[in-house]
């Protein structure tokens, strides 16, 4: 869990005016920030725009981007889209998940390093297969190449 | 619209089902249809809500062949439109089919079995169980509330109760959350009812189509109660209940049955039936004089009322700044049970209430509404519950016989039965305040601008040199409206009564699920039982006196008055 | 801070400045940074490009905002060039030069072949079977192509206006403002037969009537739909990164035809690129006054909002994007009232997809005979395509519409990857349908494509072959709609459910005969009575695929067979090499596009099965006869 700064959710209402209009706006602003949307800065900001707690809830659940828990520190994502569906993307994401020990019903690592996500379509599909570790794109992959790009990342953090 | 501005007020006709429908200003073809005797099925349309168009049973076809959800579709003069074409009829039952799919069936022993509109609709169109197989949520039921209860797993995603807590209560309690298949309905981050904003109201459950949201069945308690001989069980009957009980047996709603309903609570058992219209009238005494009170010395302005619980609760989750305003006079249910136990002081009471209401069974659990050691009210049974008991033991209700409430505290006055309707309490207050049983002030009394089922009402009344400015809303929406004025300083009141259910008690959420139209005979009916009173001003309610005397130990604030915590230091004398 | 234009003349004078140095025949280095070069690692060769000109002791122009000196070089970043695939692309003007898959190291030889010396490079040409191809035009993939929409993109500097202006950009809005009256303006667009490039294809310009008709309304909105979620597609992506002051100018004009001065521009969560460069050129549209109050001293207003959206295909239909953009769950209305009468915010909304916006600025400068004069009669204008799928040459493509399919499959796409055979193409994303060998020779326009159960969608081409099973291409499109289902109308949420699991009992080898009759009616219920478009047109992979493929779906039934060897529960193709009549020639090991054949030369080869793709080149070019197809059959069967 982590600790809100409620001075910094105070300056993202200020730029979006408090205005409930913008209240997606104001939740991407906080993800950006947290990686997640932390519960005590919803019930913040429900309170300060004046929207009860279920409306907010029921916003941010609808958006597939928005996540309610917290996510690892690299987000690996596998576009599932139609052109790298075409060109194997299921074994890429196979073999990302080998390779972090997860499952779609265990999208993040309890050290807190790894979160893999299913994307639709990245729009890169010239580049089928492809793999986004935040905001870094690795085309045509192949199973083997993402093991590879993940045991790179672990060696970074130090882990064997 | 430009492309309306074409439409004059001619008589415009258009054809369902071969039949010509006349279109009179309707939104939708739906209520076109069901004004001209169609009945067009739907589980996600309400008149008084907005038009959602999610359950999609509602499909019609037109001469084009194109079919279109009827609730969603504007009535077109000389438009042709089949409700029950071959095509049609597969849709419909195929969606039907998979709503009962992701519908947790135990219709046999669900609370809703019988008034459940999803059975109805699965019985006229033959629909089979088993196409689809079950994938309903498996969530678990949700019975942290004192007033309803939620099962996801009956929940078809209408969408009713959430449009009816947000348009109409402004409270947006629930939400749908997530969406797709894993859609369901609950306050935010899956906290349970009791902890959200939900004040209780229960017309969520109102609306509910199915077995979803129910009201807290707690009528084994009563069952326990009254087969306990070595307990005295007192019960105490609302005014609305008299005009919503007769509904579940299939009688009018334009008749109080008052007589049968005390002879009902007889013949299952219980042993004292006192009148909460009694205490109606007390609730007005202390009301109006604490009014005149804060009038005369100054106090802060408007007053609120304060017998609903869900609008004290609305208060004390969104408004608590308003709290000091709101008077502090119990309720009528209330000051009926402070009377009760005074009544019977050294006796072994089970006090029961009948109640339209589901926050009342918050209400009574409520640590304000002890004294001397006590709970006031032991039990809320709703009008509902109460019904269900009747057929439980099978009582024939249309044949019973009347009788009258028990002594000393069964006498009531016109003023206290119209607490039923929306902008009854201010009109016994006027009564009170007036002071004149003739016709001509009661009949201007009427006509001030109290009466009706508008959600708001603003007026003066002027007394002598005395003038009022007077607001009235049912449905909290309504209420925050006029909250809105007040603080906005666009208007000023002086007294204001606020309703949280929509038509005030008549309307509760614990009253049997009604259209608009039922709704109205109800208000109707209230004041037929008012016009038959003999004594209509409060004042002349002959068992006051009696009250006063002998049942509050001369200490009439401490029991007929209700200090919650954000009153603050409010002192009374 | 750009100077702000308070009049026309202003404008006048500042467009035949930039034109001027457009036109001069400076050197120019143009690297592609559409999204797929991007990927490729565009931004960085762009850097490292201009730090390499200026270290080579080049004078270096990256802004136009400045006088350019005579001989100085234009390092530009420009919008999508098109050819993913080749990526990350380099253009040298003025010779017209395309570099292809150019990387960091490549830099030092540009510079110093091409920049100083002005040769060629051709070990970055490309090449098409082996013949060189120096220029852009000179590549099939281009030349069959008719590029009008996108025809700055890759041209000029993306990211700025003065590029823009100084090509002739913003002349079309500018002429709307001063030269036309509102009613002008719609009667061009209407004239031109213009349809929404979003999906359903209906007249634009009966749309911006209609919305133009509401003269009371106090306030209008228009709204540009840049939510481009079909997996597949990525045309309003290119577009809104590499044009989007074309983007902008359309929407200025439909704000002049509607009369409307609030607008906003919906961006797929997925698009940052397009979010950056959008914001980038609504400031500097603002700062040069072509947008906010008094355009031009012209008494007119309008402002722009970028919305991004947070991850839901819904919000590409209208009332769900409405919906979206008031802050609320993405869900569809119902629809009591049109959108053009009733929407945004409940006032007259005028909502137009990306590409639409981008095609007005021509159908004004150049009038609407010059815009009928490609196309169909029911179709007018050029329409872009994203190529995607087992096709050699992979991107995004814009031509005209009624093109056959066999000229953007074979003659744009160069035919299918790795000598496969064709099977399908999924057009219009998971709303669409599949196109098969038959219908090769259909033209490409929104009634042809109708009157085959498919529609044009959004624009995404998933070419597949052979290899591609049409049961779990079904099962694919039903799991993404199921996953995108708003949830709020019962067909859609739990009909997409019945579907997608009665899909998977077939793919898993349970599926019954039943099922299949059940899928269709489950469907039909669908299309009719679904609350909103997602759900109409929902079941229309699984109609499509079952119409054409039916015999795959039997296949997968009774004979517990997925010819295409992808449904993993199912017996499939497995290769293998009979040792005893291979002759170790090595030819499948050098065929395989895989590396999935290992072996010495002159001794028996070996397949590993978990690399093989079953994509059958081997077998086709042994010459010994030595691979077969162990347990299963031989799927080759013809159509």
């Amino acid at each position: 869990m982590v600790k809100v700064d409620f001075k910094l959710i105070d300056k993202i209402l200020e730029r979006y005016d408090y205005d409930k209009g913008n209240i997606i706006a104001i939740m991407q602003a906080i993800q950006e920030e947290y990686r997640y949307l932390p519960q005590a800065a919803l019930e913040y900001v429900a309170e300060k725009i004046g929207v009860s707690m279920a409306k907010i809830f029921g916003v941010a659940t609808f958006y597939e981007n928005f996540s309610m828990d917290a996510k690892g520190k690299y987000v690996i994502k596998v576009c599932r889209g139609t052109a790298c569906h075409v060109r194997k993307s299921a074994n890429v994401l196979e073999a990302v998940y080998e390779a972090t020990g997860l499952s779609e019903g265990k999208p993040s690592t309890e050290d807190g390093l790894f979160t893999v996500e299913i994307v639709s379509c990245l729009g890169a599909c010239g580049l089928a297969p492809v793999v986004v570790v935040n905001d870094e794109v690795h085309s045509k992959m192949t199973p083997e190449k993402a093991q590879a790009l993940i045991s790179e990342l672990k060696a970074k953090e130090g882990m064997r | 619209m430009a492309r309306e501005k074409n439409q004059s007020n001619d008589l415009k006709v258009m054809t369902i089902d071969n039949v010509e429908c006349a279109i009179n200003g309707e939104r939708n073809v739906l209520e076109v249809a069901r004004h001209n005797g169609i009945d067009i099925p739907s589980l996600c349309y309400c008149e008084n809500l907005s038009i959602y168009g999610g359950c999609r049973i509602c499909i019609v076809e037109d001469d084009k062949g194109k079919i279109d959800s009827a609730c969603s579709l504007k009535p077109r003069a000389g438009a042709k439109i089949n409700t029950n074409t071959p095509r049609i009829q597969r849709y419909r039952k195929m969606i039907l089919q998979l709503m009962l799919g992701s519908h947790r069936t135990d219709c046999a022993t669900c609370e809703m079995s019988e008034s459940c509109k999803l059975q109805a609709y699965c019985r006229r169109y033959h629909v089979d169980m088993e196409r689809f197989g079950k994938n309903y949520s498996d969530m678990p039921i949700d019975d942290s509330s004192a007033c309803i209860v939620r099962d996801p797993s009956k929940c078809i995603l209408c969408g009713l109760c959430v449009r009816m807590c947000d348009e109409i209560q402004n409270i947006h309690a629930i939400d749908f959350c997530h969406r797709g298949k894993r859609t369901y309905i609950a306050p935010g981050y899956n906290d349970n009812i009791a902890s959200s904003k939900c004040v209780g109201c229960g017309q969520c459950a109102a609306v509910c189509p199915t077995g979803a949201l129910t009201v807290k069945n707690e009528t084994e308690k009563m069952w326990h109660m009254i087969q306990d001989l070595n307990r005295k069980v007192v019960v105490q009957f609302a005014p609305s209940v008299r005009v919503g009980l007769a509904e579940q047996f299939g009688m009018p709603a334009n008749e109080p049955v008052t007589g049968k309903l005390v002879t009902a609570l007889k013949r299952l058992g219980v042993d004292v039936v006192y009148d909460t219209n009694l205490t109606a009238d007390l609730t007005i005494m202390e009301e109006s004089a604490e009014f005149m009170e804060k009038l005369n010395s100054g106090a802060k302005l408007p007053m609120f009322t304060s017998c609903c619980p869900g609008w004290i609760q609305h208060v004390e989750k969104v408004h608590p700044h308003l709290m000091p305003q709101v008077s502090t006079c119990g309720s009528p249910m209330e000051m009926m049970g402070a009377l009760i136990r005074n009544q019977f002081k050294n006796e072994d009471v089970y006090s029961v209430a009948i109640m339209p209401c589901t926050a009342k069974k918050f209400e009574a659990s409520r640590p304000e509404l002890e004294k001397d050691g006590k709970r006031l009210v032991d039990l809320v049974l709703t009008t509902q519950e109460l019904g269900r008991m009747i057929k439980e033991a099978g009582i024939d209700f249309a044949k019973l016989p009347d009788s009258k409430p028990d002594s000393p505290l069964g006498d009531y006055t016109g003023a206290g039965v119209i607490f039923g309707v929306t902008g009854g309490v201010t009109e016994a207050v006027i009564r009170r305040v007036l002071g004149d049983a003739s016709p001509d002030t009661l009949q201007t009394i009427a006509e001030c601008g109290v009466r009706g089922l508008d959600g708001i009402k603003a007026f003066d009344v002027s007394a002598g040199d005395l003038k009022l400015r007077i607001g009235v809303a049912n449905g909290l929406g309504n209420a925050d409206k006029l909250i809105k004025l007040v603080e906005s300083g666009q208007e000023h009141f002086d007294f204001i009564e606020v309703m949280a259910c929509p038509n005030g008690c008549i309307g509760g959420g614990g009253q049997p699920p009604a259209m608009q139209e039922r709704k109205e005979e109800r208000f109707a009916a209230i004041f037929k039982e008012d016009e038959a009173c003999e004594l209509r001003i409060p004042q002349q309610n002959p068992a006051l006196d009696y009250v006063y005397a002998n049942l509050l130990n001369n200490d009439p604030h401490h029991y007929l008055h209700i200090i919650y915590p954000d009153h603050g230091d409010v002192h009374h004398e | 801070m750009r100077t702000k234009l308070n009049n026309r003349a202003e404008f006048q004078a500042v467009q035949a400045k930039y034109e001027a140095i457009h036109n001069s025949a400076n050197r120019k280095i143009l690297v592609c940074c559409g999204n797929g070069c991007v990927s490729s690692g565009s931004l960085k060769l762009y850097e490292e490009m201009k730090t390499a000109v200026k270290a080579s002791g080049l004078k270096c122009v990256v802004e136009l905002m400045e006088e350019p000196e005579k001989d100085a070089v234009n390092v530009k970043k420009t919008g999508c060039i098109g050819f993913c695939e080749m990526g990350p692309l380099v253009k040298i003007e003025p010779e017209g030069w395309l570099y292809t898959k150019v990387q960091i190291s490549d830099i030092p030889e540009i510079i110093e072949s091409t920049i100083m010396k002005g040769e060629f490079v051709s070990r970055l040409a490309y090449r098409n079977s082996g013949i060189l191809a120096k220029k852009q035009s000179e590549i099939p993939f281009y030349n069959k192509q008719t590029r009008r929409m996108l025809n700055y993109c890759g041209n000029i500097d993306c990211e700025s206006i003065e590029d823009y202006i100084g090509i002739g950009g913003y002349s079309a809005a500018v002429k709307a403002i001063f030269d036309m009256t509102p009613e002008q303006v719609v009667e061009e667009v209407i004239e031109s037969g213009i349809r929404g490039r979003g999906g359903a294809g209906y007249p634009t310009g009966k749309k911006w009537s209609q919305v133009a008709a509401n003269k009371n309304a106090d306030v209008k909105y228009i709204v540009c739909n840049g939510d481009e979620g079909d997996p597949g597609a990525f045309m309003d992506g290119s577009t809104m990164e590499g044009t989007p002051h074309k983007v902008l100018e359309g929407m200025i004009i439909a704000g002049i035809a509607c009369e409307a001065e609030e607008a906003y521009i919906y961006v797929r969560a997925e698009y940052p690129l397009s979010v950056s460069r959008l914001s980038m050129a609504i400031e500097q549209a603002t700062e040069m006054g072509l947008l906010g109050d008094n355009i031009l001293g012209s008494g007119k207003n309008f402002h722009i909002h970028i919305n991004q959206g947070a991850g839901a295909f819904v919000c590409g239909e209208g009332s769900a994007m409405t919906n979206s953009i008031e802050g609320n769950r993405g869900m569809p209305r119902a629809k009591l009232y049109h959108q053009v009468d009733v929407g945004l915010y409940g006032k007259p909304t005028c909502l137009n997809n990306v590409e639409t916006f981008a095609n007005i600025p021509d159908i004004i400068n150049h009038g609407a005979a010059w815009f009928k004069s490609v196309g169909t009669e029911g179709s007018t204008g050029t329409k872009a395509f994203a190529l995607t799928g087992n096709v050699n040459n992979t991107g995004i493509i814009e031509v005209p519409m009624g093109i056959t399919l066999r000229e953007v499959v074979v003659g744009i796409g160069g035919g299918i990857k790795n000598y496969q055979d064709f099977k399908a193409v999924q057009i219009g994303g998971p709303s669409g349908g599949c196109l098969t060998y038959e219908h090769l020779d259909l033209p490409l326009d929104f009634d042809s494509l109708k009157s085959v159960g498919a529609i044009i969608g959004s624009g995404g081409l998933v070419v597949m072959d052979e290899n591609t099973c049409m049961v779990d291409t079904a099962r694919f499109f039903m799991n993404f709609i199921c996953k995108e289902s708003c949830g709020k109308c019962t067909p859609c949420r739990e009909g997409t459910t019945r579907m997608k699991q009665i899909l998977e009992d077939i793919c898993n080898g349970e599926g019954t005969m039943e099922d299949l009759d059940e899928l269709e009616e489950i469907a039909r219920m669908m299309e009719k009575s679904s609350l909103c478009g997602l759900g109409k047109t929902a079941a229309n992979p699984v109609l499509s695929t079952l119409a054409n493929f039916r015999n795959e779906y039997e296949e997968h039934i009774s004979e517990k067979l997925c010819r295409a060897g992808v449904c993993q529960k199912l017996s499939q193709k497995v290769y293998a090499i009979n040792a005893a009549t291979c002759i170790g020639c090595t030819k499948c090991a050098r065929n395989c596009p895989v590396e999935a054949i290992t072996g010495q030369i002159k001794t028996p080869h070996v397949i590993d099965a978990s690399k093989c793709i079953k994509c059958g080149t081997c077998m086709e070019g042994c010459p010994a006869g030595a691979i077969y197809i162990e347990n299963g059959r031989k799927g080759n069967v013809k159509y």
